[in-house]
């Protein structure tokens, strides 16, 4: 199927509701929430990269006017529970503060609350700590050694997790294979790194009993997470969802940041505000992302068709397991791209250093694998000496052949990957294009064409948190949508999460608008409260726009029987019998007979008199839908279906290497890109080219880079470089829908395109430029010096 | 990331500057544009006791082109600088090189004597000034001083100005021979990051092409912009095709004794540092020729 | 720990106000006139979300105190539209083009795109790009921004005709 549906409004342009509050100044960001007596909070980090906490002396700090609380680890640790484990590590206690030991440079140790942010920082300095400077360990495959030192002592080694799945006849394939390779390739630390940092106010309001927070939060449980930690009902704890975030990209999962203000303000029987300045946010904020070395192997025949992969993957999580190491199982969901290899292991190492903590990222941990498979791919190319788009046609699944299952168990709901790549490289003119490359290299430049073809996995189960911890039992990862028609018709329809610009008003209103056939731009959508929230797992996985699409036009389907159920009861007619069009109801052959919108909706509001025996008065539906193909734990074998929908993504960009400097310069972009139904193109596009540009910034620019003493020399926007508009090209979007048969409209996730293919493609390209000269790179990102010192190698 | 407390003096005149830093022993600072100074505080890695605040002194703003010499007030935006058909037709490589001094929004409020005094070693500014030998105009209780751009940059971020003195006015020759060209070219990360190396250069030829003299400054690469004679001394008097420009930049390597930081070796600044001053060079010598590109 | 009197104007109101020395415009801006619209980013002068126009020209609000600023004039994103809700060109284009996604720098982002159509009302791609070098965002790409400013330029120069 590639003919896109007929939809009213569904895959048309048109303007996202959000934006109009943001375009006038009026978004709601966690830092815009201000209350009478407020407290704001600075932290006290550790400079030392591990150290033993002698003693704090907070006398100093007190004295200051206008300080009213320095929390230390040791209090907060033994009043709260220690924070959610991904992994089964009962030994790592996960502190929102450093308690006796601080395991990183900028670890938190203390929490300084006073009238201003600006006194909080002076009585920071103020607060004496003495440490006791302990031994370290930075390098991920030095932490595996017996001697290196141990990060929790408590857990024996910094072996946080340690598997390896076959899933096939590995060793056979790979012993009657007519070629094998093996590589290594590296993904540095790098992160999203939103332009908003983590901001959180909480509020013990104890007359209600109630904790109220407002935070830039982006995390699945959120409430649940608070609730346990601070050891009170979820029924005591508020999180006002409707509060806009700014940019999260998976990373805005404060819990630390919560239980500390949440603590404080129960304490001080004041409001309490933190937001991390961005020195907080880079070093102890813990928001870096994955940082991985891949160990790769494959057997292919002479065509260069792959048979086998065999992939080790050590991460290097830093100091705490939160739901980071997990990051390492979404790929099982695509451990073989979007290929036909019959078997395939996955050896997953999740390893602890003496660094700030991983957190989720954009992908999960999908970007990284991405780009270590299709660096096997051109490698394949270049060793039978075979175009790299001629290895892909041959290795990429075929249209006929879906849903098709993997190796590690996952079924691929729908794709046709061949005609995007052909649809691509035609739009891309990729002749044309080699000319031009080639036309580079005769003015004596080095220059490169790229290419990558990858997947991402949609819509989720949460399935890897039972196969990384027995102890998990997750096997759904719902969503919920609740609609109310008002007694004037009005539609308004809620969600139980925040956004963090994924447009999920927008989402909301032309899923119901497409099913009661209403104008969107009528709809309301709103966040709940999370007291009065449905099941929610937040906008992670690129699941949105499959389950709150899914749950919307669920709950819109049931508002629409019930409209129509009432208006046969009013005609005395079979529903059979009745057209449903715009929210009225009609008469077949009859359209005279016809109940309006407004007239159903008054007979449900007001006339009980008029509605069908029994049923129920008022005009509200809900709808909580499973993940589509979940519902199952993994097997014994390590095969579990963990995502329904698989959209893809090819990319093709076009790059110089200046010989002398070692800059990259990026002058074409192309990518072809199918996530079947499009809600609504301008997001989709945005999304997009945004992934894009946060794959470019790992291929090319970011990294937080520590030092061999465990120091950060990346804590900074001087330091940490984000792409600008210079460095970002204008990408031209080559379009292909290829439905889901899972999903409600034929969608699939979009919410990480772009960054899932976009390092893999830079590479391609940077090596593309490299092979005359006969060296190749396959460590990211890939700075200016690093290009050049190759160079010059 | 807020400032440690400072008391705040709003200057009228550069007397009342001179005096209020007299008055500061040390511990009063000069903010200007506070690009450069503002973010470090805000780290608490700069802490004066008391700032200087020179935004309403109308005496230090203003352009003035005279006889041989482009006279710039210290507190003069870049974005003014930039934006001067003066400085474009005079001094054509400040004007290339401000285009590179961060972006539209720090131009508007950054100065051109505070990146001077700020002399981060990548900076455009310091960069140009040393090339052309800019003489700096420093005035405290104590009287005026004129300090040459080679006395001024002691290392990374200090310069030799003596607490208590204010830089007033740069003074950038304009060289008024028939035939001179330009060239600058700087490598950075992003385009309006930091150069990790930058090189100016400026010559005048005779009509036969022959170098008349040259003026060769990199920045970046060491803790302060240098100038480098030897090359200069090797190509005046020659006809500067490639291949003498090939064995004058031979020499710079030797000359160089670069840093290593997060961004870039040392190693890579040698290296990048000799590539950019023969683009320089060669682009001075086509825009004197009347060839450039 | 000096007070200092100020008085400044904010998308033509007046305000006199008494700051402590360290208090950055942007910190003002924010806590004191509770012109909220001006976002905090970095905080170090880099990533352009504090973006305001000073006398006509955009600055970074977060390298300025406040205390600097007495006596000057400002637009802030809440003064770039009508008094009566209307929006601006270019605050217009942006929403129909969806220049943006969590909409944290897009303040920063009209800050800059504004003063760049005012000066040059037909700006090349190149001269865009230059234009919001200095503004980070995250999540667009900036592609749909540099669209965005062309829909508003090419509106501007059609209602001219």
């Amino acid at each position: 199927m590639s003919t896109p549906h007929q939809f009213k409004y569904l895959t048309k342009k048109r303007r996202v509701k959000e934006d109009r509050r943001f375009v006038t100044g009026k978004g709601r960001f966690a830092a815009d929430f201000k209350f009478p007596g407020m407290l704001h909070v600075a932290m006290v980090s550790s400079p030392f990269t591990c150290a033993k906490i002698n003693s704090i002396d907070c006398s100093l700090a007190l004295e200051l006017p206008g300080v009213h609380y320095v929390l230390t680890g040791e209090e907060l640790a033994s009043n709260i529970n220690p924070l959610l484990s991904g992994l089964d590590l009962p030994e790592v206690k996960r502190l929102p503060l450093a308690n006796g030991r601080a395991r990183y440079a900028g670890e938190w140790v203390a929490a300084v609350v006073a009238d201003t942010r600006h006194i909080a920082e002076d009585a920071a300095e103020l607060v004496a700590i003495d440490y006791e400077m302990l031994d370290f360990v930075i390098d991920p495959e030095e932490a595996l050694q017996d001697t290196a030192p141990v990060v929790h002592p408590e857990n024996g080694n910094n072996i946080f997790f340690d598997k390896t799945w076959t899933w096939g006849d590995v060793e056979g394939d790979f012993a009657k294979a007519a070629h094998t390779l093996a590589l290594r390739a590296k993904w540095s630390r790098s992160s999203t790194v939103p332009i908003e940092t983590f901001a959180v106010t909480a509020s013990w309001d104890g007359g209600r009993e109630m904790l109220d927070v407002w935070a830039s939060i982006q995390m699945p449980k959120y409430p649940e997470q608070i609730a346990r930690a601070l050891r009170m009902p979820v029924t005591s704890v508020n999180v006002h969802f409707d509060v806009d975030v700014g940019g999260s990209y998976g990373l805005k999962r404060g819990i630390r940041q919560t239980v500390i203000v949440s603590y404080l303000t129960k304490k001080l029987q004041r409001p309490v505000r933190f937001i991390e300045d961005r020195l907080e946010n880079m070093a102890g904020g813990e928001m870096h992302g994955p940082d991985r070395i891949f160990d790769m192997e494959v057997a292919y025949d002479e065509q260069g068709i792959m048979e086998s992969l065999k992939i080790t993957a050590t991460d290097d999580c830093g100091c705490y397991p939160g739901r980071a190491p997990l990051q390492l199982g979404k790929p099982v969901s695509a451990i073989v791209g979007p290929y036909r290899i019959k078997s395939a292991q996955y050896h997953a190492r999740s390893v602890s250093t003496n660094k700030t903590s991983q957190e989720a990222v954009r992908g999960f941990g999908q970007a990284p694998t991405n780009f270590a498979i299709e660096t096997v791919v051109d490698r394949i190319a270049s060793a039978l000496n075979t175009p790299r788009e001629e290895i892909r046609r041959r290795n990429l699944i075929r249209s006929d052949e879906f849903p098709w299952r993997i190796p590690s168990g996952s079924e691929y709901d729908s794709g046709d990957y061949h005609t995007v790549l052909d649809k691509l490289m035609k739009t891309a003119d990729w002749d044309g294009l080699i000319d031009k490359r080639n036309a580079f290299r005769e003015s004596g430049k080095l220059a490169g064409l790229g290419l990558s073809t990858c997947l991402e996995p949609s819509g989720g189960n949460s399935s890897f948190e039972p196969l990384f911890n027995p102890k998990n039992n997750t096997t759904t990862w719902m969503e919920s949508c609740l609609i109310k028609v008002d007694m004037l018709g009005g539609i308004c329809a809620m969600m139980g999460t925040s956004s963090s610009g994924q447009g999920h008003e927008t989402l909301l209103a032309v899923s119901i608008a497409e099913v009661l056939e209403r104008d969107p731009d009528s709809i309301r959508a709103i966040h709940s409260d999370s007291v009065t929230a449905l099941p929610s797992n937040s906008p992670v996985g690129s699941r949105m726009a499959i389950m709150l699409g899914g749950a919307a036009a669920g709950a819109a389907k049931k508002i629409k029987n019930q409209v129509i159920a009432i208006a046969a009861h009013n005609f005395q007619l079979p529903e059979d019998r009745l057209i449903y069009e715009g929210g009225d109801v009609y008469v077949k052959g009859d359209t005279e007979r016809c109940l309006k919108w407004e007239q159903l909706v008054d007979i449900a509001h007001r006339q009980y008199h008029n509605m069908p025996i029994g049923s129920e008065p008022g005009l509200q539906a809900q709808h909580t839908w499973e993940v589509p193909s979940g519902g199952a734990m993994p097997k014994e074998d390590g095969t579990v279906q963990m995502y329904p929908c698989y959209a893809f993504e090819a990319h093709i960009p076009l790059v110089t290497i200046d010989p002398g400097t070692g800059q990259v310069q990026i002058h074409d972009y192309y990518i072809g890109h199918d996530c079947g139904t499009v809600i609504n193109p301008d997001i989709v596009r945005g999304m997009t080219f945004g992934g894009i540009a946060h794959g470019i910034g790992a291929a090319l620019y970011e990294k937080f880079q520590y030092d061999e003493s465990g120091q950060l020399q990346a804590g900074t926007f001087m330091d940490y470089l984000l792409p600008s508009a210079h460095e970002i090209p204008t990408v031209e979007m080559i379009k292909h829908y290829t439905p889901s048969p899972l999903t409600e409209f034929g969608q699939k996730g979009s919410g990480e395109s772009g960054y899932l293919g976009a390092p893999a493609a830079i590479a391609s390209a940077v090596n593309d430029a490299l092979a005359p000269l006969g060296k190749s790179i396959a460590t990211l990102p890939m700075r200016v010096r690093d290009l050049e010192e190759l160079l010059n190698s | 990331m807020k400032a440690a407390s400072f008391d705040y003096i709003r200057a009228k005149s550069i007397d009342e500057v001179c005096l209020a830093l007299n008055q500061g022993d040390g511990e009063a600072q000069i903010i200007a544009g506070g690009q450069t100074l503002i973010p470090l505080m805000a780290m608490r890695m700069a802490r004066p006791q008391t700032l200087v605040d020179i935004n309403d002194i109308e005496e230090l703003r203003g352009i003035e082109i005279a006889e041989k010499v482009a006279r710039v007030k210290a507190g003069t935006r870049q974005a003014d600088v930039l934006g001067s058909i003066e400085i474009r037709e005079n001094l054509p490589i400040l004007s290339e090189a401000l285009g590179h001094v961060g972006h539209t929004q720090t131009r508007n409020r950054g100065t051109i004597g505070g990146s001077l005094v700020a002399a981060d070693p990548s900076a455009e500014i310091c960069l140009i000034a040393r090339l052309l030998d800019a003489k700096m105009t420093a005035k405290s209780t104590n009287g005026t001083r004129s300090i040459p751009a080679s006395q001024f940059f002691d290392s990374a971020m200090v310069t030799s100005l003596k607490v208590g003195e204010c830089l007033t006015e740069v003074e950038f020759p304009i060289w008024e021979d028939e035939h001179i060209g330009f060239g600058f070219h700087e490598t950075s990360i992003r385009d309006s990051d930091y150069a990790l190396a930058a090189a100016a250069a400026q010559i005048a030829i005779d009509s036969s092409g022959r170098c008349e003299r040259v003026h060769l400054a990199v920045g970046g690469a060491t803790p302060c912009p240098l100038r480098l004679n030897e090359v200069e001394t090797a190509l005046t008097g020659k006809v500067v095709d490639d291949g003498e420009i090939d064995t004058a930049i031979s020499l710079i390597p030797a000359l160089l004794e670069p840093q290593s930081d997060v961004h870039a070796s040392a190693e890579y600044r040698r290296r990048v540092s000799t590539i950019l001053a023969a683009r320089a060079i060669r682009d001075a010598r086509d825009r004197a020729q009347g060839e450039f590109a | 720990m000096s007070k200092n009197t100020i008085q400044i104007t904010v998308n033509g109101t007046s305000y006199k106000r008494e700051v402590e020395a360290r208090l950055t415009l942007v910190d003002f801006l924010r806590d004191e006139l509770d012109l909220t619209g001006t976002h905090v980013g970095c905080e170090h002068g880099v990533c352009g979300a504090c973006s305001v126009i000073m006398d006509g020209r955009p600055v970074r609000s977060c390298l300025i105190y406040a205390v600097m600023a007495d006596g000057h004039d400002f637009v802030t994103v809440e003064g770039l539209g009508g008094k009566d809700g209307s929006l601006s060109p270019i605050q217009d284009a942006f929403w129909e083009n969806h220049a943006m996604q969590c909409g944290y720098c897009t303040p920063g982002m009209l800050i800059a795109c504004h003063h760049l159509l005012e000066e040059n009302p037909d700006p090349t791609e190149e001269e865009i790009r230059e234009a919001i070098g200095g503004n980070l965002c995250r999540c667009t790409g900036y592609q749909q921004i540099v669209e965005a400013v062309k829909i508003a330029a090419q509106r501007a120069r059609g209602s001219n005709l």
